[in-house]
């Protein structure tokens, strides 16, 4: 460890010391009151630092202490139904030590210290045998729904000494000691350290594929994304990203979710800390705070932490991963992530390029997002990070930087669009715009699981979106009187796609989640009854006698009639459907006759 | 080094102040400043090192002599004097009366920066605000703790529905109404004294803390003015469990005056020359806004946002929108026809609404309905633009109906009297009174419940079997 520094210049956030021997990336404690710092330029015998915290009252000649580790978080039992800044310190023991205002230079460990966890070592692992990194040495019961494995830290190897027995154990108490092959002893812990900024490593890349879903019809059915992959939701405000986002954070089948909200709104963070506790996750049935960690750091708090907050939150994601879980992090919002990094780069004077964006805007994105992933883990179980980034671009206005870039390199793009919003068709999001490079891996489970139709219906339904998109423009124009009777059907037809299976409202308890089944059985239906009306119509069957069927209402409506449990109804909807058809169909074979 | 006064400043240019040779200056320290004239000014210092120091000077640095400026440096942040005595009173920016009332004194004084609230501490906003204007309770509820800036354009009505929120807003089913602390940055002497005679009219002056900087007063100034009132806000808040609606006004004229010191400080700029940090900077201001957990008071926030030619992708009200829960955005078109208040539904939004309406809070239906006629009345604007392409007569019955629905909406329940105060039972009736224009089926947006209850509905005669 080196020898204190001065201060020589406070910028903001960014403040300049006289100290020699640091490294890029250190974390430093800054002033009387040691605010957190990290090391992010060197120069000479001066280092570049920007302070995590407001930087108010410092002065030239204030001391500056490095730590000699760089910027890392706490990973161990404790992390889940918790909620972190941007730094990994746990905003409610900040209030508990701090008050309602979170004060500077707190410093409150991520974990409780003091807590005992029931640790269960691992069958068969005893002294003697021959460990590596991402070995696991026992398990905790984290929550109820997660039970938690305890790793041995990456990048150690050597004989285990001594295994614990089962017992109750604090974070500080050794479970296991290590003979390293140096010859050096290690006692490793039920947590371990690990720098954020440093992806974790792992055994290799895993190629199988399964679709993560998420509930959202227009998202499972339309725009799939894999476990392991990556997705952004741009759109301007007011689209409903941030409710589109708490909605997967709800209902995606993953084992654990990471919600870090970077830059946004204090009330968003409040109403998931305050209704998740109180909804349950559809696949464990638990309350859903137990498979939940947020990461928060809301608009007002300071900026760099802002930047540090997605390294905070996909480490935690990777170390979940490592366990052979399937992760889900949501980033609301990496356009500020990204601003935070134009912050910076301003005050340092590198050459801005676009719209003020340091010139390393998109590669430090891609490097992002690559950590995203399903892997085979060092311990050999398989494990994902799904990352999906909400994107703020300015007026809305795609061809930005953050989300040219960020469209660049995801897998699946669910394009929010105003006017859709407007309209209060949500989620808001364009079919046109949207798009998914995974559709062909979803299909092989959508065809094993649910229905060896769904790639082709999938496929009718975008065609008779974009036809119906097509024909409206001619509506726009010169009436609907001008299109032939099958076109109108289809204008018809489509409006009821859009409204019976595309709007999904987040509110209504029977519509917010929507099963793979059902959401096939109500695309399905539609597209039926698309096709039988279009042969009626070529029988001569009269528009208007089709679109004032009851069935078109009820089509509209079975959306938030019929549960997830009582999909056999929602089938049997389809034979009365049948019914009404056919008398429309003995009516006009009888006239035609 | 209280006491000690420099004379050693060695450049002076749009409102910043630049020393060199002081050491050991605090970044963020409060500067007194004295000029060749005797004359007192303010300053911050927003950048410190041994070398150089900068100072912000909040009456601008007009006509300051290098030589015979004397500049103290008072090794403490920019802190606000704090007591119940406040309400009634006119302050400028930096917290000095304009009201030929002495000066505050009072041992409570806080740091006008303020500290970020930690959000676990937060409470959600979910009481419901009656304002008794329809475009607003029926569609965009304002609940108590929200941020919900009215987005508009020069010579729309916004400070008169700003004066007529703060005149009518009430809790259903509570006497107390809210103090306001009014913030004025860069408007005209005109719109000031609307807004001063309308508190004084109503009697509501005792209960009202003004903060006034005007748009021939310095603009820097502006920068420290929402700030030096949000502390008061949050005072009366949370030391004095009141309930506090801030109005600022206007937020555009505070963004370019922080444009102004960006571009002289030699910030990098961004889109249409901001700095970068324009969305923290407001974002610092917005978030101040909200409920704490076990105290009774909150802070309610209407910020006015001129966009600059009516343009809402400009960067101004894009961040904000970005960062407050929601916007009443006001029309020209609307506004042309006469129609007051001219609120452009379709971009309008309140997001914390869903969680302030209903059973509980104002009526069952009510999240139906609004989510209905949002619907109802974009597929009427459609088929308007139709109308003008093909003439209403060649329309289908059903979109004839439309638009129908479209002229009542804007004429009946858009429309009202700057002082017509509505409940929000009036305004869910009306809204089914012009709803029921429309065929049932068509209302998807609504249950069957619903349509059986209040389709149909003739304004009286179901009233009692409702209530």
């Amino acid at each position: 460890m080196s020898e204190p520094g001065r201060i020589l210049e406070i910028n903001g956030p960014l403040v300049m010391v006289e100290l020699a021997g640091v490294t890029n990336g250190e974390q430093v404690r800054v002033g009387e009151l040691g605010l957190t710092g990290e090391v992010i330029g060197l120069e000479e015998s001066r280092a570049l630092i920007q302070v995590y915290e407001p930087t108010e009252m410092l002065r030239p000649g204030d001391s500056v202490t490095p730590l000699g580790h760089p910027f890392s978080v706490e990973l161990g039992p404790g992390l889940l139904g918790n909620i972190f800044d941007g730094i990994q310190r746990p905003l409610a023991g900040l209030m508990e030590q701090g008050g309602e205002r979170i004060p500077r230079g707190l410093e409150v460990p991520a974990l409780d210290r003091d807590r005992r966890w029931r640790f269960t070592p691992e069958p068969g692992l005893e002294a003697g045998h021959e460990i590596v990194g991402g070995t696991v040495l026992g398990r905790v019961q984290e929550s109820e729904a997660l039970e938690h494995r305890i790793l041995v830290p990456p990048h150690l190897h050597g004989e285990l000494l001594e295994l614990m027995p089962a017992g109750e154990y604090r974070l500080e108490e050794p479970i296991a000691r290590l003979r390293q092959p140096l010859g050096g002893i290690r006692e490793l812990r039920l947590y371990h350290r690990w720098p954020v900024r440093q992806p974790r490593p792992y055994r290799a890349r895993d190629d199988s594929v399964l679709p993560l879903l998420t509930g959202q019809r227009i998202l499972d059915t339309f725009f799939p994304l894999l476990k392991g992959g990556k997705g952004a939701i741009p759109g301007p405000f007011g689209a409903g990203k941030t409710m589109l986002q708490q909605q997967i954070a709800r209902w995606a089948n993953a084992d654990v979710v990471i919600y870090v909200g970077c830059g946004e709104r204090g009330n968003e963070l409040v109403d998931i800390l305050e209704s998740f506790p109180k909804l349950t996750d559809p696949h464990s049935g638990r309350p859903l705070m137990e498979r939940t960690l947020l990461v928060a750091n809301t608009s007002n708090m300071p900026v760099v932490a802002r930047e540090a907050s997605i390294y905070v939150g996909v480490t935690l994601a990777e170390y979940y991963r490592d366990q052979g879980f399937d992760v889900v992090m949501v980033a609301d919002s990496t356009s500020r992530w990204a601003e935070a990094l134009r912050e910076v780069a301003g005050r340092l004077g590198q050459m801005p390029v676009e719209e003020g964006y340091p010139a390393y805007l998109g590669s430090r994105l891609a490097a992002f997002y690559e950590r995203a992933g399903r892997v085979r883990t060092l311990g050999g179980d398989l494990g994902s990070v799904s990352l999906i980034g909400a994107v703020s671009p300015p007026g809305g206005d795609f061809s930005e930087p953050v989300t040219n870039h960020t469209k660049d390199i995801i897998q699946t793009f669910w394009a929010l669009s105003k006017a859709l919003a407007d309209a209060r068709h949500y989620p808001a999001i364009s079919w046109s715009e949207s798009f998914s490079d995974a559709v062909e891996e979803a299909a092989r489970w959508w065809h094993r699981e649910v229905d060896g139709r769904w790639a082709e219906r999938r496929g009718q339904a975008l065609a008779l979106l974009a036809q119906a998109e097509e024909l409206q423009r001619i509506i726009n124009l010169v009436g609907a009187e001008a299109l032939s009777p099958a076109q109108r059907w289809s204008v018809e037809m489509a409006r009821t796609l859009r409204e019976g299976l595309l709007q999904q409202s987040a509110l209504d308890p029977v519509d917010a989640y929507c099963a793979p089944r059902k959401q096939f059985l109500l695309l399905d239906l539609m597209m039926r009854v698309h096709e039988e009306g279009l042969e009626l119509i070529g029988m001569g069957a009269p528009f208007s006698v089709l679109a004032e069927l009851p069935l078109m209402g009820q089509l509209r409506r079975a959306k938030s009639q019929y549960g997830n449990e009582q999909l056999d109804q929602l089938a049997s909807l389809g034979e009365r459907f049948r019914d009404q058809l056919a008398q429309v169909r003995e009516r006009y074979r009888e006239q035609k006759g | 080094m209280k006491q000690k006064e420099y004379r050693m400043a060695t450049a002076a240019r749009t409102g910043l102040l630049f020393l060199k040779g002081v050491p050991g200056v605090a970044f963020g320290d409060r500067v007194a400043i004295r000029d060749q004239h005797g004359r007192k000014r303010n300053g911050q210092v927003i950048l410190a090192s041994d070398e150089v120091v900068m100072v912000q000077v909040f009456e601008g640095t007009a006509d300051l002599s290098l030589e015979e400026t004397w500049v103290r440096f008072l090794e403490e942040p920019f802190e606000m004097p704090l007591s119940p005595e406040l309400l009634g009173r006119i302050f400028n920016g930096i917290g000095e009366p304009l009201d030929d009332r002495p000066p505050m004194i009072s041992r409570l004084r806080r740091n006008v920066n303020g500290q970020p609230v930690n959000p676990v501490a937060r409470a959600y906003p979910r009481e419901f605000i009656q304002t008794g204007i329809s475009a607003i309770d029926g569609l965009n509820s304002l609940v108590r703790g929200q941020k919900l800036p009215i987005f508009s354009g020069s010579g729309l009505p916004h400070n008169r529905l700003a004066a007529q929120i703060v005149r009518q807003s009430r809790l259903l089913g509570e006497e107390s109404r809210f103090v306001v602390v009014f913030a004025a940055m860069g408007i005209t002497y005109a719109d000031a004294r609307f807004f001063r005679e309308d508190f004084e009219s109503n009697g509501v002056l005792g209960n009202v803390v003004m903060f006034i900087n005007l748009a021939d007063d310095p603009p820097i100034e502006r920068l420290i003015l929402p700030r030096t009132a949000l502390t008061v806000a949050e005072y009366l808040a949370f030391d004095l469990d009141l309930h506090v609606l801030v109005v600022l006004t206007d937020m555009t004229y505070y963004a370019e005056a922080l444009r102004e010191v960006a571009t002289a400080k030699g910030d990098v700029p961004t889109r249409k020359g901001y700095p970068g940090y324009l969305y923290s900077d407001m974002a610092e201001l917005y978030e101040r806004a909200g409920r704490i957990r076990n105290r009774h008071g909150s802070v309610t926030m209407i910020p006015v946002v001129s966009m600059p030619s009516d343009d809402i992708t400009h960067p101004i009200p894009d961040l904000t929108g970005y960062i407050t829960e929601g916007q009443i955005v006001l029309s020209r078109e609307l506004h042309n026809q006469g129609i007051y208040p001219p609120v452009n539904i379709p971009p309008s939004l309140s997001r914390l609404m869903k969680d302030g309406i209903g059973r509980d809070d104002t009526r069952e239906d009510h999240p139906r309905v609004a989510s209905q006629l949002y619907a109802a009345y974009a597929r009427a604007l459609e088929v308007r633009n139709l109308a003008s392409i093909i003439g209403a007569e060649e329309l289908p019955e059903l979109d004839r109906k439309f638009l129908d629905f479209a002229d009542g909406f804007e004429q009946r329940f858009l429309a009202q009297g700057a002082d017509e105060d509505r409940s929000v039972i009036e305004t869910l009736n009306l809204a089914w009174e012009l709803l029921s224009l429309l065929p049932a089926d068509v209302l998807t947006r609504v249950t069957e419940a619903d349509l059986a209850r209040y389709h149909a509905w003739d304004g009286r005669k179901k009233q009692e079997a409702v209530e």
